[in-house]
């Protein structure tokens, strides 16, 4: 074990180095994720690229120093484009004995791991079920290892607060904030200005938190700890004005900039659910854009108050994730049957049934392409990194108002929870989204000979059905779930309109193909012995093995789809380009199941069902092994 | 403010060319034909007038009015009629449903519907039966009620719809039949009225699977000495001779007593409009059965803070506070840096 306390006296120049992947850890109740988040925000702000993966349990405050109460957040910050927060993590940094044992496992060889020593008393040891202190044996042997004694340092530097010697210690974490911000030469402004708006209600906490942060990085500075100081450059950038948001809040401002877009005022219909709620949270704050947010009874409220501001001409949207899904399948077959545009979000996470609520995992899509009783297909739109959920949920409104169908997003917990820096568009670029309803009447009766409103003709391009709102003049009309004849409407049970109209959704479904962008293709497009297809949010850790696998020399190309139903119109000519086909899925094999079916190609699953995301490196090792097997 | 002029309507412009397909007989029929009659009286656009329905027999009722419609799911009618009203406060939304649709499958997104007082019209047709599924014992039906899916007897207690509607927060609360067409129109109308969550049940006969069920209140021969009138601010009094009323005992409950024997100022005078929903439950809760002399009318009837208004209020309050939204703003309110 390498011993690096402090060692007054000596100086040294901060190392610069292109990357580094630093994981904090600890107790639910030690503000981890606060910590995280913070030096993520003063690391965007330097200019870093970055990405975050935040690794929290179900519960909301389990028992103190407990294993499974152990609260977790990576962040790779690197000088150069990065599209994952990075494999095994080269610093750890425990707050209490339970991080160390959940976590440590996780650190590259050599890694450096910052240990809050205060914490390793005999009761919090027993806790985390070391029999021997880990700190005064050989276990920590092959780490580099940092003993603070941050409790007790936290504790005497915010004394002048006036805190109460009891609260004094909840602050230790902007203690180790303030290190880690020493080591890797973060400015503090940024995190000084968000302290003071965070907590300037409460002047005796804000003044203990920045006492503590000055301290941890005071700390840093005078005890020198020799050869860890790092510098990380800013990573090129295109030129403009960057934000670093996470899935959600891309989500839900997508939401936003489509109302916007649409012309439409947004409803949301949505029940409270893990880990989609920060969308109904973010939306509900944005009245002012005349958006409209109902917290509904349940599930089926949610989409059901949706379907009905949808038929009353809003931009209607439903979030959820899996268990919910289930729930608004039956709405969402009315919806297919009533041909309105909606948008169900469904933020996937680890199931069945409750699963792994924080985890995430991308298990839905059967569900999503089939999970509805009678022929009942819709659009499918997935988003694949977190600032990236902005233009999905745009994707998502287009396609839903543009063909009057329901249309589901996919994203995942680790896309919603995830950051990353984000380029932020200038507004008129978006497209324009809106859509036009009926004003007319669209037929004669033929009795009466007065005008009426046929609610099912057509446009003959995309067969998207003649919309006009409640409140329209002699546009009257009834809708319903039982099969209506195609132009009129009204009830037919006639074998030849059933036929006619299952065919006719399907078709106006399949014809979105037409309208979205063909797959395209990176990497070793021409010549690749493999190709890796993605869905989702597996995408930064594709890249990034596919990068590195063809900086080996190996022949890789990669495709990403956004869109899942339909295909692009040029999959499958693109899947029967290359000899082998490779797909890493956060489920047991859904999107390879689905293009084998569709393409009649041997595509190959590589499976990952942890509740946490594919390194790059386990993505390596799947091409590495697709290749060397024998055709 | 401009005048909107509503034209004159008729019955016909209220019918849809939809052939109605109820079972000859159906109460339904005379539901529908006092609703068709009475829409011109209400000042209303058809335009403007939405029927939501969810499935049963009563939930065919949208196909049959020339008004917008949408004919949905078992039970989901309260909750996508709460979306629509929530959206479009300028619309007059109704809900139509049977015993099944709104208090079994749907009960959840009734009693949230009346507790957050979405302005609603809500008819339940009650007939204590189920009705499209050929015969099944519904959440209305008599304990020990023998059908095809109770052979021997129905072991469910039943709801009080009136009862569970006040428990839910109900801010109008009615009772009628479908034997009486002056009296179902006069109870739509206060409902049309109410600006709130508006439920009215009416009992409703099913001749094919319940038939005769309501006999013994509705015929005309029985009527007056079963059915007891409310009326807001009147004794509540019944019989032929209004011989018979009601009185609040000392033991705190509701009974039936001869004006003679208690003396006329004994009689309950019935307050609709109480804040609290003690009197309205009592008197819910008054007739066990259908054998028994049953309130109808108005039980309850109060003014509060309707949910669409609410919702618009805090609309127009957040743009008073940070002006209509800017999309450009928005996407800059987190830290940003420029490269």
């Amino acid at each position: 074990m390498t011993d690096v306390q402090a060692r007054p006296g000596t100086s040294g120049d901060a190392e610069q180095v292109d990357h580094v992947v630093i994981r904090f850890a600890g107790d639910s109740g030690d503000g981890m994720q606060l910590t995280g988040e913070r030096f993520t925000t003063a690391s965007a702000v330097f200019g870093n690229d970055l990405a975050t993966l935040p690794d929290f349990p179900a519960e909301i405050r389990a028992p103190t120093g407990t294993i499974f109460g152990v609260s977790a957040f990576q962040v790779q910050i690197a000088d150069h484009d990065i599209t994952n927060p990075g494999d095994a993590p080269s610093v750890l940094v425990c707050m209490n004995p339970a991080a160390l044992a959940s976590e440590l496992h996780r650190l590259e060889p050599g890694g450096t791991v910052i240990v809050n020593s205060d914490e390793f008393d005999e009761r919090n040891l027993t806790k985390a079920g070391y029999t021997e202190n880990p700190l005064e044996n050989d276990s920590l042997a092959g780490y580099k290892v940092i003993l603070v004694p941050m409790t007790s340092l936290t504790k005497e530097s915010v004394k002048e607060s006036g805190v109460k010697p009891r609260d004094a210690e909840r602050s230790k974490n902007f203690f180790a904030l303030g290190l880690v911000t020493w080591m890797y030469t973060r400015p503090l402004d940024a995190t000084l200005t968000w302290i003071k708006e965070r907590f300037g209600k409460n002047e005796m906490v804000m003044n203990a938190n920045i006492m503590a942060f000055k301290a941890g990085h005071a700390y840093g500075e005078t005890t020198e700890l020799a050869g860890n100081r790092y510098s990380i450059k800013p990573a090129p950038q295109t030129a403009g004005v960057y934000t670093s948001i996470n899935g959600n809040t891309a989500l839900a401002w997508g939401l936003v900039a489509a109302g916007q877009l649409a012309k439409l005022p947004v409803f949301l219909g949505s029940y409270p659910i893990t880990p989609a709620s920060d969308i109904l949270h973010e939306l509900s704050k944005h009245k002012s854009f005349g958006i409209r947010t109902l917290q509904a009874e349940d599930e089926i409220a949610g989409i059901g108050t949706a379907l009905g501001a949808a038929f009353g001409g809003q931009l209607a949207v439903t979030t959820t994730s899996g268990p919910g899904v289930a729930l608004k399948s039956e709405t969402m077959s009315l919806a297919i049957s009533l041909e309105l545009p909606l948008v169900i979000v469904d933020i996937q996470r680890g199931g069945p049934s409750t699963g792994l609520p924080t985890k995430t995992e991308a298990a839905d899509l059967m569900m999503a392409m089939y999970g509805r009783h009678g022929e009942a297909p819709l659009p499918i739109v997935a988003s694949f990194s977190p600032s990236q959920c902005f233009d999905a949920a745009i994707e998502a409104c287009r396609i839903a108002l543009k063909y009057r169908t329901p249309v589901i997003l996919l994203s995942d917990g680790y896309l919603a929870n995830g950051s990353e820096p984000w380029l932020i568009p200038d507004v008129s670029t978006l497209p324009d989204i809106s859509t036009t309803f009926a004003t007319e009447p669209n037929h004669v009766n033929e009795t009466t000979g007065e005008p009426e409103h046929w609610p099912y003709v057509r446009d003959p391009e995309t067969l998207a059905r003649s919309w006009a709102l409640p409140g329209t003049p002699g546009l009257m009309h009834r809708i319903g779930g039982i099969e209506k004849e195609d132009g009129s409407g009204n009830i037919s049970y006639t074998p030849e309109n059933h036929s006619h109209m299952v065919d006719t959704r399907a078709a106006k479904v399949a014809g979105i193909a037409k309208d979205i962008p063909e797959v395209a293709v990176t990497g070793d497009a021409a010549d690749a012995d493999l190709l890796v297809l993605g869905w989702g949010s597996t995408w930064g850790a594709i890249v990034t093995a596919v990068d590195r696998q063809r900086a080996k020399g190996r022949k890789v190309a990669q495709a990403h789809l956004t869109h899942l139903n339909p295909f692009p119109a040029n999959l499958g000519e693109v899947l029967r380009r290359y000899p082998k086909v490779l797909v890493p899925e956060m489920n047991t094999g859904h999107l390879a199941k689905l293009v084998r079916a569709e393409f009649l190609v041997d595509a190959r699953t590589v499976s990952k069902v942890r509740g946490v995301p594919f390194t790059a490196a386990e993505v390596e090792a799947a091409i590495e092994a697709e290749l060397e097997r024998k055709l | 403010m401009t005048d909107v002029q509503v034209p004159l309507t008729s019955r016909k412009d209220w019918q849809s060319d939809q052939e109605v397909r109820w079972c000859p007989g159906c109460g339904d029929y005379s539901i529908l034909t006092a609703v068709q009659l009475l829409m011109p009286d209400l000042g209303v656009n058809r335009e403007n007038t939405v029927f939501v329905s969810g499935i049963g027999c009563a939930a065919r009722f949208p196909y049959y009015m020339n008004t917008y419609g949408m004919h949905s799911i078992h039970g989901r009618a309260p909750a996508i009629a709460t979306g629509l009203a929530v959206a479009r406060p300028d619309l007059d939304v109704w809900v139509v449903g049977g015993d099944g649709d709104l208090l079994s499958i749907g009960g959840n997104h009734l009693i949230h519907a009346l507790r957050r007082n979405v302005n609603l019209t809500i008819l339940m047709f009650n007939n204590q039966i189920y009705g499209l599924t050929k015969g099944q014992f519904s959440p209305t039906s008599a304990l020990g009620k023998v059908t095809k899916s109770s052979p021997m007897g129905s072991l469910d207690a039943p709801f009080n719809p009136l009862a569970v509607a006040l428990g839910a927060g109900a801010t109008f609360v009615a009772r009628t039949h479908d034997m009486d067409r002056p009296h179902m129109q006069e109870m739509m109308r206060r409902a049309h009225a109410h600006k709130g969550a508006a439920f009215v049940e009416i009992f409703q006969n099913c001749n094919v699977f319940n038939d005769g069920q309501f006999e013994t209140l509705t015929t005309r021969a029985n009527r007056d000495d079963m059915l007891i009138p409310l009326e807001h601010g009147q004794p509540v009094r019944f019989g032929k001779e209004k011989e018979k009323g009601v009185i609040i005992s000392s033991d705190g409950a509701a009974h039936i007593v001869n004006v003679a024997d208690v003396g006329e100022d004994a009689i309950l005078i019935h307050d609709e409009a109480r804040p609290e929903p003690g009197l309205a439950f009592m008197l819910a809760h008054l007739a066990s059965s259908v054998n028994e002399p049953t309130p109808v009318g108005v039980f309850r009837a109060v003014e509060t803070t309707e949910y669409a208004d609410a919702n618009a209020k805090q609309l127009a309050a957040a743009q008073e506070r940070s002006g209509a939204g800017d999309l450009s703003a928005l996407l800059h309110s987190l830290p940003t840096w420029e490269v």
